[in-house]
């Protein structure tokens, strides 16, 4: 868990300060051929390209995209799925049935399959346009395990007891409905994190997502991907980063699930003996 | 929605506070996955009854007789399938949202488990000033000398406004759903259940203050309960209910005396009496009831 976030918070600044630390311009491509393919070195310790582009330097701006990308997109995401979410569950009766049927219409075509269409009928897109398609195609899952938190918690007491006072209902919601789900979009947002790192990278890496030159971490290993036997590096390095950033999202997630629930669990606990 | 009829009087008397007739719910029919049918339930059937205004009616029976249904929907907490509901002369079931929204000053409730019914995350004070707020009855410092007040009122003190739920006992909780009840001002609360979660003594306290509380301020009670021994403290009528339908409803001392219905004795052969030769008499009623 430590470790988990040590990482993370490593990367993060990494892709914040990478002008700051880059040994080169990601983008410079010196013409001399004695700099291409080169294995790593003191001077480039993550070697360099088939363009002569430190990959080191590559992995640090390709931080900055893959993680910001990914970042943006999963906030996107989970304000609809929560916003579809919390609508369906609090509001009930067709309006819940319409959400979800439009849910399960989502969830039956395969992410990847969906996002490769989508792309195929609007040409390369810019970053923004990357954010939007990632985001737009990944609220459905947030919004199944929000509307479940919803439902649970308006039948609980305390919200019929804040009806009853005559509070309004939006109040009712916003006051003891929604930070009730709140662990749950923190949960929601490492799963979604973790989703959508290796599927930027995925479309990247088929030329679909990021657009050279500039580096994300999908696109670095597409540049090594005809012969990756040859210049090893270049996939390497860059698919270590892809790893350990899923692995290291994922123990965070786990941790804040199994603490979450375990706090629900003891208040279900307290109220046990009474009912 | 039900279009608003406004006010009507019903040719009831003056002193007549809420009044149900009618009353039916049943809880939808549902078909499970393997095709298996299960009947609609009747909850509450076909129930009738008048609160005066200052007096306290208590509602007996066991759970699942339809009690509580039948409390939360006088005040609308669920719709009820069909009857009427009139609150000093205002037909509750025909109101729009936002007039039954402010109807809800005049009737509050309090329920059975204070453990569930305190949002966990809220600070005491911000629960009792919530209808303060909802109702725009005070703002700012005159608010928070209400929500003193109503605390005061119940016997906690005032600072306790800032600590959390989880920092009072069950009886402490209750009163604090008390005070969240009283801060509106309120002419009549339903109390579902409102001490049957607590101890015999801190049960008793707390009757103690409803009682008291009834009689400074005037309140109209609906009281529901399992237990006509506790019922007995507080009560100025009695319906018992059983399987939804009210099998008996009479003065408390009427009931306590003599009670017409089979349900109702054996009921009352549940109370424990101190006393071997009332116990004893109590347990011949009970064999010879209907």
């Amino acid at each position: 868990m430590k470790l988990a976030a040590a990482v993370l918070l490593i990367f993060t600044l990494v892709a914040f300060a990478a002008p700051a630390i880059a040994p080169y311009d990601p983008r410079a491509t010196p013409q001399s051929e004695t700099q291409k393919n080169l294995a790593p070195t003191a001077s480039h310790p993550f070697g360099t390209d088939q363009f002569s582009r430190d990959v080191l330097s590559r992995v640090i701006y390709g931080a900055r995209v893959s993680l910001g990308v990914a970042t943006l997109a999963v906030l996107l995401a989970l304000t609809l799925g929560a916003a579809v979410g919390s609508l369906a569950g609090y509001a009930g009766g067709w309006t819940d049935s319409i959400c979800m049927r439009l849910v399960d219409a989502m969830l039956s075509v395969p992410r990847v399959l969906l996002l490769l269409v989508l792309v195929a009928t609007t040409g390369p897109l810019t970053v923004p346009g990357i954010i939007l398609l990632l985001g737009l195609t990944g609220w459905a899952t947030t919004s199944r395990l929000i509307r479940a938190e919803v439902r649970q918690l308006k039948e609980r007491d305390f919200v019929l007891a804040s009806r009853a006072t005559g509070t309004p209902e939006w109040r009712v919601f916003v006051t003891h409905v929604l930070p009730g789900i709140i662990p749950q979009i923190l949960v929601s947002a490492t799963i979604a994190l973790a989703t959508v790192i290796p599927l930027e990278a995925g479309l990247s890496f088929l030329g679909l997502g990021v657009q050279p030159p500039t580096a994300s971490w999908g696109n670095i290993i597409s540049d090594a991907a005809e012969r990756p036997g040859d210049a090893w590096w270049v996939v390497l390095f860059p698919g270590l980063a892809i790893v350990c950033t899923v692995l290291a999202v994922n123990t965070i997630g786990e941790r804040l699930r199994i603490q979450f629930d375990a706090r629900s669990a003891a208040r279900t606990a307290r109220r046990d003996p009474i009912s | 929605m039900m279009e608003d009829r406004g006010p009507t009087a019903e040719g009831r008397g003056p002193i007549t506070l809420v009044s149900v007739a009618h009353l039916t719910h049943e809880f939808p029919a549902r078909r499970s996955l393997f095709g298996a049918q299960h009947a609609a339930k009747v909850a509450v059937n076909d129930v009738s009854f008048d609160i005066a205004r200052g007096e306290t009616l208590a509602l007996v029976g066991e759970s699942g007789s339809g009690k509580t249904t039948t409390g939360r929907a006088i005040l609308r907490l669920i719709e009820p399938t069909s009857g009427r509901v009139t609150f000093d002369g205002t037909d509750v079931l025909a109101l729009e949202r936002e007039p039954l929204r402010r109807l809800r000053r005049r009737m509050q409730i309090v329920f059975q488990d204070p453990h569930t019914s305190l949002d966990p995350r809220m600070r005491v004070g911000r629960t009792v000033r919530e209808g303060i707020e909802a109702h725009q009855l005070a703002e700012g410092a005159e608010a928070d000398a209400r929500v003193a007040r109503a605390l005061e009122e119940v016997g906690l003190r005032a600072s306790d406004a800032t600590k959390l739920p989880h920092e009072f006992s069950g009886g402490q909780r209750q009163r604090i759903a008390i005070a969240r009840a009283l801060a509106v001002e309120p002419e009549f609360i339903v109390l579902d259940e409102a001490v049957s979660a607590l101890d015999v003594i801190v049960q008793a306290e707390v009757l103690a203050l409803l009682v008291k509380l009834q009689r400074d301020r005037g309140l109209t009670y609906l009281f529901i309960a399992h237990n006509l021994a506790v019922v007995e403290q507080i009560a100025t009528r009695v319906a018992v209910m059983y399987f939804g339908r009210i099998v008996e409803l009479a003065d408390a001392k009427t009931l306590y005396a003599s009670p017409q219905h089979g349900y109702t004795q054996a009921l009352l052969s549940a109370v424990p009496v101190p006393d071997p030769r009332v116990r004893k008499q109590r347990l011949k009623w009970n064999t010879t009831g209907s």
